[in-house]
């Protein structure tokens, strides 16, 4: 499904990609492990063309991603995440979500003004889709609250809501479970082998939660200052002396 | 829209309606001002509230209406109302080309670009070789129109100024609802997530350039439509009437009502239109000292706008009523 090619990103003097390659296979799910500063984000800032690959090449669906324009990543079936939640701080939980359906309607300014049977239709239709969503992620309580409003573990369900409002086909979670306690973390990763299945996803997962992408991922990828150190299962990639260096390395 | 939002605009449409009748005519005509200001005001808010885009120059979309206006009548014979949409249409184009170049800049820089375009348009006014149009210094004067024969066989009354007013109210209506509708759907969400975080919503799929540049034609038209309005009810257009000062008062006006309000368009209007008036009659030496009270005590009492302070009461009322 997801193919990238010897993908090498620079910023300046430094390298925060170099030469990596990998797949991510349909209806897998992919965990990507590396210490602080590995490259992980930058990677997913490609994949949703915030910043420009220096070299190398990303196929979707075998088609290049380097080729569309970022406000069209989302309509060919790339759905994320961000690290630091990029939430629209001002608006519902609902309009949030509401926006995270924005690629998959079509009505312009002027229907809007206008605003006909038809698009009054495409709203209502978009409301029922993100309220099913908000119910999928048990959100009902606070659906109307403005999400600035709200602790830190539910603006993380908010937004892992809003990315699956898009339908994706590959979904990027960026630390999905930094910032929650081990009881959420352990419903995390139960929510995302459900919704795996329940929405036919695949998914490429950033986490340092060790646990985590051990117990929930197919296949493992290892960054360390931009290049990719190991590949495997998580049985394999755990035994990888590289992998074991760079995280003792990174904490001594 | 709930029960009690429709009842209060259904209450405030009847108050506007008898309120020709039962004022003076100058204060007819103020009205009618307050009235075109508030579109205005809410073609500002849609880029500055609501997008998040910044101008300090929307006097010049207003200027540009104004002068459609007063060409196409004055020199083309063009019937009053017929202006109106080609005001509409002129900046809603003129503020999409400007709002292509504008979309590399942000906050201040924009203000600046914003900025220049408020202070050079009266100048371009005055170039020599418009003058056959835009008549130079002079200005153009423009007839008032009467009241179309059609309210005469209705057997209503209606001198110069009421049937302005109305014909104003008409189209601020009109206006208001379209406004609404766009806001409330998926483009005006759009132009909201923008403004929130917008790497975040170009990730949802948002055209953000397109959709800023739009908002910022659509934004130019609403203001072009009062500019248009506005020469009309004054009968005359010229240079100097809008400086960069009108620019800066729009800004009051959208700040004071309420940022990212419909509403807050029709309370800034007042405050523009009456504050000034209020305070020349407190001081007739330092006017504008007396304004300055003014705007900083509705901030400091009001800081998110009068539609803001609005909703916190009704809210507030609420809870009370809930759990007394
Ligand atoms: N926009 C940028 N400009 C300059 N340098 C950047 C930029 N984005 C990332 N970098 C650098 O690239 C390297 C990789 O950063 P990246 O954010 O991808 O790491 P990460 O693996 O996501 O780390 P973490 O686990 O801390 O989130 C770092 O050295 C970082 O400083
Ligand atoms: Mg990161």
């Amino acid at each position: 499904m997801l193919r990238v090619q010897n993908v090498g990103v620079r910023f300046g003097g430094i390298v925060a990609l170099d030469d990596v390659s990998f797949e991510v296979p349909s209806g897998s799910i992919v965990g990507l492990i590396g210490p602080n500063g590995a490259g992980k984000t930058t990677l997913f800032n490609c994949l949703s063309r915030l910043y420009e690959c220096g070299s190398g090449d990303i196929l979707f669906d075998g088609e290049s991603l380097l080729r569309i324009p970022r406000h069209r990543v989302a309509a060919v079936g790339i759905g994320r995440t961000f690290q630091n939640l990029a939430l629209f701080r001002s608006m519902t939980v609902l309009d949030n979500i509401m926006v995270g359906r924005h690629c998959r309607t079509g009505t312009g300014f002027f229907m809007n003004f206008l605003r006909p049977p038809a698009v009054a239709h495409e709203e209502q239709a978009t409301a029922e889709k993100a309220r099913a969503l908000i119910s999928l992620m048990q959100l009902d309580a606070v659906a109307g609250m403005r999400v600035s409003d709200l602790p830190f573990g539910t603006q993380k369900r908010v937004e892992l809501a809003r990315a699956l409002a898009s339908e994706p086909k590959l979904l990027l979670l960026d630390e999905p479970a930094s910032g929650l306690n081990h009881e959420e973390v352990g419903a995390l990763g139960l929510l995302i082998r459900d919704i795996r299945v329940r929405l036919k996803l695949t998914v490429l997962l950033v986490e340092h939660h060790m646990s985590l992408v051990m117990s929930i991922s197919d296949r493992v990828v290892a960054l360390n200052f931009g290049r990719k150190i190991a590949e495997g299962t998580p049985a394999e990639v755990q035994q990888h002396p590289e992998l074991i260096q760079a995280y003792l390395g990174g904490a001594a | 829209m709930s029960r009690r939002d429709i009842l209060g605009v259904v209450a405030l449409l009847a108050g506007a309606c008898v309120l020709p009748f039962v004022v003076s005519e100058y204060r007819t005509f103020q009205f009618t001002l307050v009235l075109v200001y508030a579109i205005a005001l809410l073609g500002l808010n849609i880029l500055t509230g609501y997008n998040g885009q910044i101008s300090l120059g929307h006097g010049a979309f207003y200027a540009i209406g104004a002068y459609c206006a007063a060409i196409l009548m004055d020199k083309y014979g063009v019937p009053y109302w017929a202006t109106i949409p080609v005001a509409g249409a002129v900046c809603l184009v003129a503020g999409f080309l400007f709002g292509l170049p504008a979309l590399r800049l942000e906050g201040l820089y924009l203000a600046l670009a914003t900025f220049a375009l408020g202070v050079s348009l009266p100048q371009l006014l005055k170039y020599h070789h418009l003058e056959a149009w835009t008549g130079g210094v002079q200005g153009i004067t423009i007839t008032k129109p009467d009241a179309p024969a059609f309210i005469t066989e209705l057997g209503l009354a209606l001198d110069q100024d009421q049937w302005l007013y109305f014909f104003t109210l008409a189209v601020a209506v009109v206006m208001f609802v379209l406004a609404r509708n766009l806001l409330r759907g998926r483009i005006g969400r759009a132009m909201v997530a923008i403004r929130d975080n917008h790497i975040a919503a170009e990730a949802m799929g948002v055209d953000n350039a397109m959709v800023k540049s739009l908002t910022f034609g659509i934004s130019a038209m609403y203001t072009g439509v009062a500019g248009a309005l506005s020469a009309i009810a004054i009968q005359f257009v010229a240079p100097d009437s809008f400086n960069i000062f009108l620019s800066i008062t729009f800004l009051v006006g959208i700040v004071i009502g309420g940022l990212a309000s419909i509403s807050g368009a029709l309370y800034g209007a007042l405050f523009i239109q009456f504050i000034p008036n209020v305070a020349d009659e407190i001081s007739k030496a330092a006017p504008w000292a007396i304004f300055g009270l003014f705007l900083i005590g509705f901030v400091y009492v009001m800081p998110a706008g009068v539609a803001g302070a609005i909703r916190m009461a009704m809210a507030r009322l609420q809870r009370k009523r809930q759990n007394p």
